[in-house]
């Protein structure tokens, strides 16, 4: 009998830690399936971040550090410029990005770090509870804002691969989610051209993916799902940013 | 013999590249940049690489990144950007990476001053970050300890998989002095922790994270077995004219080499001193101040900060002899004024 379907070979054994209907899941499989597609699982570093990936060395079935939170693009600066023939890639929530390592991601693009980011946007701190993130929208309730996201008081959520598309270094960008089959399979494409662009040496490649936590949230799955849907892809739109061409 | 005249900060700088140093994360700051700008010039051509780094903390996370790839990499700041490294510090330590890490000090607190200090004395020899941990410091007291302690750096941080600092005054970087230039490190540990790509092996995981308690308390029992180990091979101590002193100066860095003066000087006036010199700061060289604890009257411990060595002093000589402190901020003292405190505290204690 023929296997139709087996687990990645870059993926561990390990069971994921993640809650039920977390799309952590979803996303730690492809990338998986594209570097298992890509053959370069023997040649590909990973970093994971602070926050519920944390445990991500784990999950994937190659080198791996375990990053303090929010400087995994610092790290993986160094290990890409010392040992070019690596494929680099972090994986990071976006309290790890887009907050604490503002500093270390923007200047990581800036510089055209050949290193591949994943980008996980659930619009809040999942590990330590539902606080709020940067990407927190605009009327959301969170733990550390309890009556709603204010423009007064906290600002205006961040839009990371639009800002990063603005670097000169950025040589692919875009954002992707993982709420239904077609867009699962749209989020693999961009995982993959994202490496395609390392492979390529182009320079820095980004890709965003909207993630549900219906732990936080307060939502049974299939609720938060819809939840992205009517909330998360208005705000944050989807589509591709960059896409630097060879020459 | 190649005798060439260097700044401190260079010689250092020529000396990692010597000992195989093949990348350098920093950001700019004085007293240290000489080590970055040189790094700059150099490295591209020997087929290493150099980023400057957006901040202190992204550079000590390269250094983290560099140091897991076994590459031997280092970075170098001063006091203010010392202390945006110790995140990394602490992390480096735990996943015990070997790497340098160089503080050309400069005096606090806050933003202090450019002027050469040992107020950093704490915060290098008691871990500086959060958690049990402790790093190697190396006190050099001239441009060729500079680069011998650069080279001497990366072969104990190789050894033992520590972080290695490296602690000069301000002054010391920036002294020009003759340098006799080593000859090029040649033969280098293997390190199949290292990560870079996994062919034909397992993965290998570099992780700071244990969440039981069992294997968090293992974690530290195990980094501390080490450092008992460090502790027992690498104390490292430059004694001068010791032997029948009633004062025992204990100093380090480029101070202590100005106190060698002060002592000889001492000595002129009929007052019988010594030196005690750490080299190593941590490992703190204690077996040298109990070998004359019981022979001198006092100890006199003479620092470029408000006193911090002599906590360590106190401790090693276990109350047998008093202690006794001076010292000054924001500059290195001269011969003269270290001299005339010799021989009051000799005058005080009826020597």
């Amino acid at each position: 009998m023929a296997i139709v379907f087996k687990r990645p070979q870059s993926l561990t054994d390990a069971k994921f830690h993640y809650c039920p209907g977390c799309t952590h899941g979803i996303i730690h499989r492809l990338v998986a399936e594209c570097l298992d597609e890509m053959n370069i699982r023997e040649k590909t570093v990973g970093i994971c971040p602070v926050g519920c990936s944390v445990l991500a060395y784990d999950y994937f079935n190659c080198d791996m550090l375990e990053a303090a939170h929010g400087r995994a693009p610092a790290i993986a600066t160094a290990i890409k410029r010392l040992k070019p023939e690596c494929f680099l890639f972090t994986y990071q929530g976006d309290g790890d990005l887009a907050s604490i390592g503002m500093g270390e991601i923007v200047h990581a693009s800036a510089r055209g770090e050949k290193i591949s980011v994943f980008f996980i946007n659930n619009t809040l701190y999942g590990m330590t509870g539902g606080q709020m993130a940067p990407t927190t929208l605009l009327g959301q309730v969170a733990t550390t804002c309890p009556y709603g996201r204010k423009v007064e008081n906290e600002g205006y959520p961040v839009k990371m691969a639009e800002l990063l598309a603005g670097n000169e270094g950025s040589a692919y960008i875009s954002r992707v989610a993982v709420n239904s089959p077609a867009n699962v399979v749209k989020a693999k494409k961009a995982i993959k051209k994202a490496f395609e662009t390392q492979a390529k040496g182009l320079g820095f490649s980004m890709v965003e993916i909207l993630s549900t936590c219906p732990t936080n949230w307060g939502l049974n799955p299939v609720d938060a799902m819809k939840w992205m849907e009517d909330n998360m892809i208005p705000y944050y739109p989807l589509g591709e940013f960059k896409v630097k061409e060879e020459k | 013999m190649n005798k060439v005249l260097m700044k401190g900060n260079e010689a250092l700088a020529e000396g990692a590249i010597l000992a195989g140093c093949r990348g350098f994360f920093g950001y700019p700051i004085t007293p240290s940049s000489e080590i970055a700008e040189y790094m700059a010039r150099k490295l591209p051509k020997i087929g290493g690489i150099f980023v400057q780094a957006e901040s202190e903390l992204a550079a000590i996370n390269m250094v983290y990144g560099g140091a897991a790839t076994g590459t031997r990499v280092m970075t170098a700041s001063s006091g203010p950007g010392l202390s945006l490294k110790q995140e990394g510090i602490s992390f480096i330590s735990e996943a015990e990476l070997p790497c340098l890490i160089v503080n050309i000090s400069r005096g606090g607190p806050g933003l202090g001053g450019i002027q050469p200090s040992q107020g950093d004395y704490f915060q290098a020899t008691r871990g500086g970050g959060h958690g049990d941990y402790h790093t190697m410091v190396l006190a050099p007291a001239s441009t060729q300890e500079m680069m011998d302690f650069a080279i001497l750096g990366y072969e104990l941080a190789d050894r033992y998989r520590i972080p290695v600092v490296i602690m000069a005054e301000g002054t010391l970087g920036n002294l020009m002095e003759p340098v006799i230039v080593r000859d090029e490190v040649t033969s280098f540990p293997e390190k199949p922790w290292a990560i870079s790509g996994c062919q034909g092996r397992k993965p290998n995981i570099v992780n700071t994270l244990h969440l039981t308690a069992e294997g968090l308390e293992q974690r530290n029992r195990h980094l501390f077995s080490k450092y008992k180990e460090i502790g027992m091979n690498e104390k490292r101590a430059e004694t001068f004219m010791v032997e029948d002193a009633d004062i025992v100066v204990v100093a380090f860095g480029l101070l202590a080499r100005v106190i060698k003066r002060s002592v000889i000087d001492a000595r002129k006036h009929g007052i019988k001193a010594g030196l005690i010199r750490p080299m190593t700061l941590w490992p703190f060289p204690d077996e040298h101040i109990k070998a004359v604890a019981d022979t001198c009257k006092v100890m006199l411990s003479m620092e470029i900060s408000m006193g911090q060595m002599i906590q360590d002093i106190r401790l090693a000589a276990e109350g047998r002899v008093p202690v006794e402190f001076y010292g000054r901020i924001g500059f290195l003292p001269n011969p003269e004024e270290l001299t005339r405190e010799i021989i009051a505290l000799a005058e005080r204690k009826g020597l």
